[in-house]
């Protein structure tokens, strides 16, 4: 006798509270506050945000507190929050060129005007475990230097003053919405920075990585990486001007590349273009790789057949939120076509055995 | 289909929208579906929403059926042909708590079926609304990976490459070795994915008296068969369309006629067949029919 089993919803109750459970660990430990979080695994925090497409680094906190510290699932939670935001209308362009530099570098010049400001990175640290903040980790208060000068030029713009490197090419007037409009290819150079600005920062690192050794190469130096605070401004058609309405912190990042010339254009530096919500230098700097491998068409160069010169395959696949969910659903109950799978495999093997079965005994006769 | 706006459903203590999207996504992807209902079988873009269940749990049918639904409306959910299959479980309860409408088990009942790999055994009729949840609506995927070429071959109905795999079915393996997912030519225009449903069901899409939609969501795609459009399983004269059939009837119910779902019932190689569709076997069990592992019907909760 038989019973078929029955009970997915209590399954489910029974699954959530366990979670909840393992979520906050063990009780006798204090629990983690959001301002932790946000103050202390702020590059995580940082992710989330950018990936999230939302600037707030309370609900990215509570994102990560939520997820268990994972990130593609805190970045999912972000997301699934924000397409239910209402739109107001949109923020004028931020202007990078005025922005509160934390820290500005560039590769290509020892010196710029504005300076060399390192600023907050690893880059120079040793990677040697810190056993002192096993214990406790205050740390004596940093040296401070009078606020840098109000407007960083851009130090691309530099080699554009003498025609070295490309214009800025003139995108259209009102850019395409990712989250608004359904994905079309091919797609413009906008999209696919939007599309790049919210992707997988694992993804893009790879991809980037893939361009410097030789899959669809360009050779990029960082003309400039700069990290800080930016204003958002907010045009009220009633007013009649434009009023700001946050500070969001950037990594901008721009690249420089070769450029062999043509017979109609000398040579001249092309560029590679990132930007990231919160300090994402990583981020930033792959993602400027990936756009310039993707501008191959646009500069009339060579399609090698690398990935990261694939826009379809760049931008369709560079959204963890749709990868994760696809790649997981396999964990769904796929009975219904595994069963058709079984009788097909059945039924083909009790063919071959038949006719294995014909030729043994017509070989026998 | 206005007036919702702010009437959160009965159930629903958040302060989301009736059926959890906004008025204004509704309203395009409502756009959408009739565009897809006017042609038939032809995949329609939309901007899809981030839904709160991920990506490939069926976000394109929850947002079609969110798009649909109404305060009146009797919404069944199903996943594998059976309603108490976790995922339908979970986006069952997430209607009735965004919207508030009423659900059920029973074909016959509802209104909306959303579904996950299965059409019910049970006749579907006219003013029904079946919702399938796509995860590829593109039959030529496989074929080639490209979307820009995909679209050009619908736009010139260059389905050789399609022939020609099928063929290659026939020339390897004496049959077309496609068992889900498979492709049918929709008023003899566009080939459609009918999505992983088993080819079983393919037959049940032809001339339907009710409405199908399809909806896409990671790929952001609706695509829609309007009641009585002409379904063809692609197929050659010679080797003819089979939808398959079992040597065995279904262990609880004892129907010889659905889909079934092999049971393992022990370590040993023992294995029963019961009805896929949970809701059809229930009401063959209550009707008095039995199958040869069946116990005695007993209400549901025991």
């Amino acid at each position: 006798m038989y019973v078929a089993v029955k009970g997915g919803e209590r399954a489910i109750d029974n699954a959530h509270a366990w979670l909840a459970e393992e979520r906050r660990g063990d009780p006798s430990v204090p629990e983690l506050s959001l301002a932790q979080i946000a103050g202390q695994m702020r590059l995580a925090v940082n992710r989330v945000m950018a990936e999230g497409s939302l600037y707030d680094p309370e609900l990215a906190a509570l994102a990560l507190k939520q997820a268990r510290g994972d990130m593609v699932e805190a970045i999912f939670l972000i997301r699934a929050y924000r397409t239910t935001l209402p739109r107001f209308g949109e923020a004028r362009p931020v202007e990078t060129a005025a922005m509160a530099c934390q820290r500005r570098i560039s590769a290509t010049f020892k010196d710029v005007p504005g300076g060399q400001v390192l600023g907050p990175t690893f880059d120079y640290t040793h990677r040697l475990l810190d056993f002192k903040l096993a214990a406790e980790g205050t740390p004596a208060p940093a040296p401070e230097a009078a606020p840098g000068p109000q407007h960083t030029p851009h130090v691309l713009g530099i080699l554009d003053r003498e025609g070295l490197i490309e214009g800025e090419p003139e995108g259209s007037e009102t850019p395409p919405d990712l989250t608004r409009e359904a994905l079309d290819f091919p797609c413009d150079r906008a999209l696919r920075l939007q599309a790049l600005a919210r992707g997988d920062e694992g993804f893009l690192l790879g991809l980037a990585y893939s361009t410097q050794r030789g899959y669809g190469r360009t050779h990029a130096f960082v003309g400039e990486l700069r990290v800080g605070m930016v204003a958002v401004e907010f045009e009220i058609p009633e007013l009649g001007f434009a009023i700001e309405i946050a500070e969001i912190e950037l990594t901008e990042c721009e690249t420089v590349n070769q450029f062999a010339g043509s017979k109609s254009e000398p040579p001249q530096f092309t560029r590679g273009y990132g930007l990231v919500f919160g300090q994402s230098e990583r981020k930033a700097l792959s993602m400027a790789l990936v756009d310039r491998a993707l501008r191959w068409r646009e500069l009339g160069e060579e399609d090698t057949g690398a990935p990261a010169q694939d826009e379809e395959f760049v931008v369709a696949h560079c959204d963890n939120i749709q990868a994760t969910g696809f790649l997981e659903h396999i964990k769904l109950p796929h009975y219904v076509d595994f069963q058709a799978e079984l009788e097909l495999v059945r039924r083909m093997r009790r063919e071959a055995a038949a006719s294995a079965a014909a030729a043994a005994s017509e070989a026998a006769e | 289909m206005s007036g919702h706006e702010n009437a959160s459903g009965a159930a629903g203590a958040e302060a989301y929208n009736f059926a959890y999207l906004d008025e204004q996504t509704k309203r395009m992807i409502r756009r959408a579906i009739l565009k897809a209902v006017a042609i038939p079988g032809y995949q329609v873009p939309f901007a899809s929403r981030e839904m709160p269940m991920p990506y490939g749990w069926g976000t394109g049918g929850v947002q079609v059926t969110a798009a649909c639904l109404t305060a009146e409306d009797r919404l069944k959910v199903i996943d594998q042909g059976a309603d108490d299959t976790t995922n339908a479980v979970s986006i069952r309860k997430f209607f009735e708590r965004t919207a508030g409408v009423k659900t059920t088990e029973e074909t016959e009942q509802a209104t909306i079926i959303q579904t996950r790999h299965r059409i019910p055994e049970a006749p579907l009729a006219e003013g029904q609304i079946m919702v399938f949840q796509v995860p590829i609506p593109e039959p030529l995927r496989f074929l080639e990976p490209r979307e820009t070429e995909t679209r050009k071959m619908h736009a010139l109905e260059e389905y050789g490459l399609m022939h020609v795999k099928l063929y290659e079915d026939i020339s390897v393996h004496g049959h077309i070795a496609t068992t889900y997912a498979y492709p049918v030519l929709v008023e003899g225009r566009y080939v459609m994915d009918p999505s992983p449903i088993p080819k079983f069901d393919n037959p049940k899409l032809d001339d339907s008296p009710a409405l199908m939609l399809f909806g896409a969501g990671r790929e952001q795609r609706i695509y829609a068969l309007p009641p009585h459009t002409r379904v063809q399983s692609l197929d050659f004269e010679d080797h003819p369309f089979d939808r398959g059939h079992w040597d065995e009837d279904c262990a609880l119910c004892g129907d010889a006629g659905s889909y079934l779902d092999e049971v393992i019932t022990d370590d040993a190689g023992g294995r029963i067949f019961v009805c896929s569709d949970t809701a059809h076997c229930r009401a063959r069990r209550q009707a008095g029919h039995a199958g040869a592992a069946s116990a005695p019907y007993e209400e549901a909760g025991a």
